[in-house]
């Protein structure tokens, strides 16, 4: 159930404004993968790309192909919604939808697409998907509740149980601790390393510490300077990244002698 | 007025100074009173005068009393207390007056026997004069108007909400800020501002190149009334859909719902309780437009329960009729007494209104318990 990406010579446009060069990164499959890099050097534009979330952006386009398995993303009469359905996405704020329930939030992925499902199966899939993400437990007694009562830590575990209910190959995460503590954190973090036994995760933060401690490969991203665009550097074991870097912009950046 | 009032005259601490006692505005209002009626007395008394004289007095003999105890910081801010209060009243008054009115006006007619099961429908001046010359109630009811004005305001609800609420998708969801929504935008703009009379002429004369001249009906008022209504609809839901946030969107998005479902089934229905207050306000705003309906429904004096054929009164009409041609030239009471019960019921029917809409906020908001 979970499918490797490739990218090939990929350049990322807002209108006329080349936002990210030339970047060509292959991901394996079942494996998390980490973006690091500083701020606007256009990791989670690239993250955006991989599943055309980009798209909902007026003026964003991209250059270049990136392959799910061999099927290229951005060949003709791709319908970048059949794209999202197979990559799905968990956003720097946890945004589960206010006016569902934590079990109609687990069931949107199908109940918005209007595909019909027993109240047997669908209990199978929000139980399957809430153990999925480590939310069963808590949430197992109050499933009828409005998702927004959750804690921040908890709706984000929600907006995961929501992506994996889908049943993605991938699943794209951008920045999805930013907004929480550190014992929420820990806990999306045990989560990911569950989740790469079936699924391919990308994952672009900010924190280096969770980079090393979460992912398997990483790959750096900077920017020359305002305006110019954002390029791959480096890309490699997240050991080697870490402790061994081949770029010296690597180094200063993982090391914290940046800028 | 703080509710730290430790003895300020025995012992005061050194990072006070001087305070007015808890009493002073009560103090100052009495006496503000009494001084204002010693000089409306004088002058010659009216209770308007009276309260216009007292509020003077008790802004200046608060502001000035506290400037000398209290320095001038608090004294300006009693002065920007009093006008604050002072434009609240001066607002109030008009609303308190006229509801004071048309209850008082309004209730006798409204608690005659079949005001509101009967219509005018062969009440004729004889029957007023009987009523005012031997006592006896007042004939004829509400009931044709009640039902007309139902009826046609429903029929521009039913017009206008999804013409208005399509448009406001259009807007928020596919415009991109292009040159047609500004356009759109632009003209609903300038559709807010149209004199209601002009949309009356308007369906008036739409209806009768499209069925024949002098077509008259309660669905030709409806489109005028939607014609009024629409752009407060494209307005208010233009509105409601925009605070939606983008995240909620690209959620669904992410989990590959296609754009018009998640406009159906997530930005619509996070919006809804802001939608629903909004059509509920607009309506309230044109059940009691009186200009666009005389011209296009006419008025009837007998129970017509068809939207699309034949002239139909409503309550502004009804009222409107009754004040300027009483059924009964020579005594013209009874047929005020029904005109202000006709006001009483639209009244009511607004206030009613406003509750749903609120009622309707409070169901559809977003739920946020634990």
């Amino acid at each position: 159930m979970s499918k490797r990406i490739d990218v090939k010579d990929l350049n990322v446009y807002y209108g006329d404004f080349l936002a990210v060069e030339d970047v060509s990164i292959n991901i394996e499959a079942k494996s998390v993968t980490a973006f690091i890099g500083p701020s606007g050097c256009g990791k989670s534009t690239f993250l955006r790309t991989l599943n055309r979330m980009h798209e909902v952006i007026p003026g964003a386009r991209v250059e270049g192909e990136v392959l799910l398995d061999g099927d290229n993303l951005y060949g003709p009469g791709v319908d970048p919604v059949a794209v999202r359905s197979h990559i799905g996405m968990v956003f720097q704020r946890p945004n589960p939808f206010p006016t569902m329930s934590s079990r109609d939030n687990v069931l949107a992925g199908v109940r918005l697409n209007n595909k019909k499902i027993s109240k047997g199966e669908a209990d199978v899939l929000v139980e399957r998907s809430l153990k999925g993400a480590n939310l069963w437990n808590e949430v197992k007694d109050r499933l009828e509740k409005p998702g927004s009562g959750l804690s921040g830590g908890q709706q984000q575990r929600l907006c995961i149980a929501r992506a994996i209910a889908v049943e993605p190959q991938v699943i794209l995460m951008d920045e999805p601790c930013s907004a929480l503590d550190p014992i929420s954190t820990l806990a999306i973090e045990d989560l990911i390393n569950e989740l790469k036994d079936q699924y391919t995760v990308v994952i672009v933060t900010h924190n280096m510490q969770q980079a090393a401690r979460v992912s398997d490969k990483t790959a750096f991203f900077n920017i020359a300077g305002t305006g110019k665009p954002g390029k791959l550097i480096e890309h490699g074991d997240t050991h080697t990244i870490f402790s061994n870097p081949v770029q010296k912009a690597t180094e200063d950046y993982v090391s914290g002698r940046f800028g | 007025m703080t509710s730290t009032l430790t003895p300020v005259r025995s012992k005061r601490s050194a990072l006070t100074k001087g305070q007015l006692p808890r009493y002073a505005p009560y103090a100052v209002l009495a006496a503000a009173l009494i001084v204002g009626a010693a000089i409306m007395a004088l002058l010659g008394f009216n209770p308007f005068g009276w309260g216009l004289v007292s509020a003077l007095l008790f802004a200046i003999g608060l502001v000035s009393w506290s400037a000398a105890v209290e320095g001038s910081r608090k004294a300006k801010d009693k002065l920007a207390t009093c006008l604050v209060v002072g434009s609240f009243l001066v607002a109030l008054l008009p609303l308190v007056s006229v509801i004071w009115t048309v209850l008082v006006n309004g209730i006798p007619g409204l608690i005659d026997p079949g005001f509101l099961t009967t219509s005018m429908n062969g009440v004729t001046g004889a029957f007023d004069n009987k009523a005012v010359e031997s006592g006896g109630p007042v004939m004829g009811g509400i009931y044709h108007a009640l039902l007309g004005t139902v009826q046609i305001t429903l029929l521009a609800t039913v017009i206008s909400v999804p013409v208005g609420l399509l448009t406001a998708v259009y807007l928020v969801e596919y415009g991109h800020d292009g040159r047609l929504a500004k356009a759109i935008t632009f003209f609903v703009d300038v559709m807010t501002g149209i004199p209601s009379i002009v949309a009356g002429l308007f369906a008036a004369a739409f209806f009768f190149v499209v069925v024949g001249p002098g077509t008259k009906t309660g669905a030709v008022a409806a489109v005028a009334l939607s014609v009024l209504m629409i752009p407060v609809v494209v307005r208010s839901s233009e509105e409601m859909l925009k605070i939606v946030p983008n995240e909620l969107r690209e959620a669904a998005y992410a989990l590959g719902v296609r754009k018009w479902r998640t406009i159906l089934k997530v930005v619509i229905p996070t919006a809804i309780s802001g939608i629903a207050s909004g059509v509920t306000l607009a309506i309230a705003r044109v059940i009691g437009e009186t200009a666009p309906i005389l011209v296009t429904a006419g008025f009837a004096t007998s129970i017509n329960s068809n939207v699309f054929g034949g002239w139909m009164a409503s309550l502004p009409t009804f009222i409107y009729t009754q004040i300027l041609n009483p059924t009964s030239p020579s005594n013209p009471d009874p047929s005020s007494q029904r005109a202000w019960g006709a006001a009483l019921v639209l009244i009511i029917l607004v206030m009613i209104l406003n509750l749903v809409a609120r009622l309707i906020a409070r169901i559809f908001a977003p739920k946020t318990g634990r």
